[in-house]
């Protein structure tokens, strides 16, 4: 934006911070002792000083600029310009923007387009002027203000760590902001699809088609938003990944904590983990490319007609996926069982298998619930492998065999290329979203839960 | 095993009765017991053929890509075709005719070779690129026009295709990218030496393309590159504020359960719905560009923070109170205690989580398909405003073409991918190994 301006920006605090601290030396009269905080408190005071008020003066600015100088641009079109229809004139307001900027536009040759491009820019360097102007005295100001502010008995340190206490607090909102602008742009898009298309038709419906006709006197141009289907085919193949990674997950955490040697243990347990790293759109090329395939192909060998992106490949890769978020949860919960149930089984016979599935099951039961329901969440989550792997169709169907979308298909499918903002076809993937978002947080905090309770038993 | 052991005197009759029903049992118990141990061995090796299955069906796959075909081909760089007025002037030497120097000079190599068809089969030999790269060879050096040369020209698709033996010779002829008379030329031009596999410098030098063998990862790794910066350089900062004062200032209340609960639930939010976020509120109401590497990386960053806050609020639990009592003894201030004395001892584990989530952020594509960043980019980005796109993402985009040649980048594209992701996560494995502190 103005990089060199927060350079001079940067520059000048440093000389403040040494300015400060000279300055603090010289009230003190070279003694240290006589000051109430360290020296550099009171350069970082000055620093602060000059920083602050021209970084917010800067900010302001450009959050306003743009705006002002449209509308005093606009001010100056011919009339008949002027009072054209808002989206109209938003039009022509870019175009202008792009002339400007020194793209080819087709208005290039209008003398009055020209000459407004004209006056913009010129508008827009006068602006960017007193930008500097602006921030410059209030930095300059910033310094004169600490300069003549810094005595022996102000207490620096005090106000430099209030300042970085609240940058502090201020940092850990942004978890609680991030939180809320989730909810607001689900829910407040989700809310103007379903002014068009009623809840129930959305979460009971059985068509889904969501392929809005660019004419209205078209077949079909109503679309249909039953999104039953997507539940369906989501379920499905979390279902499937589910069947894969639970088993193998659960099996790998139980041999390795409880019969394989230390040595294994420490190869084996990094190398599972290494499947969590993978990034997904390697998956779902392994998935689309390699695996649906084989799985085509085994199925014609045996007679069975398979789709091509069959949920079954898209499921069964997703569980590969899984298996390091089962086996290292549920890791940890079959650890938190304290060895004295463990040595108590032994001591009256038990075989290690005996013990495992006749103690330490049952008492990591809670935990390993917990970690399911979590790996559950990641699998209704997932994205790229189903959007690779997955079908397009919307199937209400049980056969793993046939091709399934899931929510996070159409999610993706409905809002890449797609620029409009008030159709239904880009608002129902808000509602998907809002869905999803309620689903994977209600599946979290029961899980989350769940295994704190578990594990407070314990401790 | 279970034969009944002899020490009658010993035991009481009853006693023994429990031994001989414990003994009969003992066989199918232990049968039990070596079957469950197989299970869980079947089930870890399963997961790890997994790893291996991958690993090895991507580097099959992908370490073709690193070689690519080229063809030796003689050109003339003709004064009287490229630089009719003789001033060396770039701009008639960039508006030449490049292309015909490559036809005539294929078709020096093949006189035979007659009519529209049959040439324009010959022509197809080699790349559209090669054209530019005679027309980049003659503006970085002037001198060569006038001059014959044997220049190794950039094959097309289909030939490298071929050359690399993934297309079936016979096959009827309609149903491969290569015509008969093309395979000869080909097998003319093996026999002669002048077709050759050489490095692929193309895939790290160009953006992307429609064409395969043109097609490159460069811009992608810039994106990526300016995304990740713009992710490090917001969440690292906050992320470790946010820990500092968790861990350290804040007071145990419902304002920080409320944090606490926030950023564990976030942890766990799936990725498409950060992407949603970022699609409405930067891109609809703060109106950012689309496509843009800012806006990729705030919303990386925010997907990122939980990360590093969670493996931050780790590191500075790591960090013993005597440590604090120390500090705090000396008269320090509760900031200086932190600042001089925690943080610095905490830093290693913080950067160890911060590298971690840097790299499960270079993996992330889902988000960054709501916000724009699938665009079929040319240019290499030259900054963080400029329309790109990240490596993932090319992947994914190349995953869906049918060529050939372009199963054989996206495997390219990941092995770059999965080396990037390897070194980073070594990197933290070091430094865990190098700063780790027990106390």
């Amino acid at each position: 934006m103005q990089p060199l301006l927060l350079l001079t920006l940067l520059l000048l605090s440093v000389g403040a911070y040494h300015l400060g601290r000279k300055r603090a030396f010289a009230v003190a009269g070279g003694q240290i002792r006589n000051l109430h905080s360290l020296p550099g408190f009171y350069g970082f005071y000055a620093a602060l000083w000059c920083g602050l008020p021209a970084l917010a003066v800067l900010a302001l600015w450009a959050i306003a600029q743009p705006g002002i100088l449209v509308n005093w641009v606009v001010a100056g079109l011919p009339p008949e310009l002027q009072n054209l229809p808002p989206d109209r004139l938003n039009l022509v307001v870019n175009d202008l923007k792009n002339l400007v900027s020194g793209n080819f536009v087709s208005s290039a040759s209008d003398p009055v387009m020209v000459e407004a491009a004209n006056r913009y820019r010129q508008l827009r360097a006068i602006g960017n002027a007193a930008l500097w102007v602006a921030v410059l005295s209030f930095a300059i100001g910033g310094i004169a203000y600490a300069w003549r502010a810094i005595s022996p008995a102000l207490r620096a340190r005090n106000r430099v760590e209030g300042i970085i206490n609240l940058f502090l607090i201020a940092s850990s909102t942004v978890a609680i902001f991030t939180t809320i602008g989730i909810v607001l742009s689900v829910v407040f898009e989700s809310l103007l699809f379903f002014r068009q298309v009623p809840v129930s038709e959305f979460l009971f419906g059985l068509q889904w088609s969501p392929q809005t006709a660019l004419r209205a006197d078209q077949v079909g141009s109503s679309g249909a938003f039953g999104a039953a289907p997507l539940f369906a085919g989501t379920l499905l193949i979390s279902g499937i990944a589910m069947l894969v990674a639970v088993p193998i997950g659960l099996m790998s955490a139980l041999y390795l904590s409880e019969y394989a040697t230390p040595k294994f243990r420490a190869f084996a347990k990094p190398a599972l983990e290494i499947l969590a790293g993978i990034p997904t759109v390697v998956y779902g090329f392994f998935a689309a490319l390699t695996v649906a395939p084989l799985i085509r192909e085994i199925g014609a060998a045996v007679g069975l007609h398979v789709a091509s992106e069959s949920a079954l490949a898209a499921g069964l890769v997703m569980g590969i996926m899984i298996i390091p978020f089962v086996s290292s949860l549920s890791d940890d919960v079959i650890n938190a069982v304290p060895q004295s149930m463990r040595d108590g089984s032994y001591a009256l016979g038990a075989t290690k298998s005996e013990t495992i599935t006749r103690v330490l099951l049952p008492a990591a039961l809670p935990g390993i619930v917990g970690s399911i329901l979590l790996a559950v969440s990641r699998a209704i989550g997932e994205t790229m492998i189903v959007v690779m792997a997955a079908g397009l169709s919307a199937n209400l169907t049980a056969n793993p065999l046939e091709a399934v979308t899931t929510v996070t298909v159409q999610i993706v499918t409905l809002l890449t290329g797609d620029q409009e903002f008030d159709s239904p076809k880009t608002l129902a993937a808000f509602a998907l979203g809002l869905v999803l978002f309620a689903v994977t947080l209600i599946l979290n905090i029961i899980a989350l839960r769940v295994v704190r309770k578990y594990r407070e038993q314990y401790e | 095993m279970n034969k009944p052991t002899a020490r009658e005197g010993a035991t009481p009759l009853r006693g023994r009765n429990i031994k001989t029903i414990v003994n009969a049992g003992l066989a199918r118990r232990h049968a039990a017991e070596r079957r469950f141990r197989w299970y869980g061995l079947i089930a870890i090796s399963l997961g790890l053929a997994f790893v291996v299955l991958m690993f090895a069906n991507i580097i099959g796959k992908g370490s073709p890509a690193f070689w690519q075909t080229y063809i030796r081909v003689p050109i003339s760089f003709d004064a009287a075709a490229l630089d009719p007025e003789g001033k060396r002037d770039p701009q008639a030497l960039a508006s030449a005719d490049y292309a015909a120097l490559v036809r005539a000079g294929l078709r020096q190599m093949f006189p035979a070779v007659e009519g529209r068809l049959p040439l324009r089969a010959l022509s197809a030999l080699t790349s559209s690129d090669a054209a530019y790269e005679l027309q980049r060879r003659v503006q970085d050096n002037p001198g060569l026009i006038g001059t014959q040369q044997e220049v190794w020209l950039l094959a097309s698709a289909a030939v490298d295709t071929f050359v690399k033996g993934n297309i079936d010779r016979s096959l009827p002829e309609a149903e491969r990218p290569l015509k008969d008379s093309q395979i000869e030329w080909i097998d003319q031009l093996r026999a002669a030496g002048k077709i050759e596999r050489q490095f692929n410098a193309v895939l790290f030098r160009n953006g992307d393309s429609r064409e395969p063998e043109q097609a490159g990862i460069r811009g992608a790794l810039m994106g990526s590159f300016f995304t990740l910066v713009v992710t490090f350089l917001l969440s690292f900062p906050i992320g470790v504020a946010t820990a500092v004062y968790l861990e350290e200032f804040a007071p145990k209340n419902r304002w920080t359960d409320i944090i606490e609960v926030n950023i564990n639930n976030l942890a766990a939010v799936p990725s498409i719905v950060f992407g949603l976020l970022g699609l409405a509120v930067f891109i609809n109401f703060f109106g950012l560009p689309r496509s843009a590497p800012l806006v990729g990386g705030l919303v990386l960053s925010l997907m990122t923070l939980p990360v590093i806050i969670i493996a931050g609020r780790a590191a500075l639990t790591s960090v013993p109170p005597s440590i604090r009592e120390a500090a705090l003894g000396m008269g320090a201030s509760k900031l200086q205690m932190v600042g001089h004395h925690v943080l610095p001892l905490a830093m290693p584990g913080m950067l160890t989580g911060s590298i971690i989530g840097m790299a499960r952020a270079l993996g992330e594509s889902a988000p960054l398909l709501m916000i724009g960043m699938v665009a079929f980019i040319v240019d290499v980005p030259k900054n963080f405003l400029d329309p790109s796109t990240v490596l993932p993402v090319q992947i994914y985009l190349w995953s869906d073409l049918p060529e050939r040649a372009f199963v054989e980048r996206t495997s390219a594209a990941i092995m770059v991918l999965l080396a990037f992701m390897i070194l980073m996560n070594g990197l933290a494995i070091l430094l865990r190994k190098r700063f780790e502190r027990r106390w």
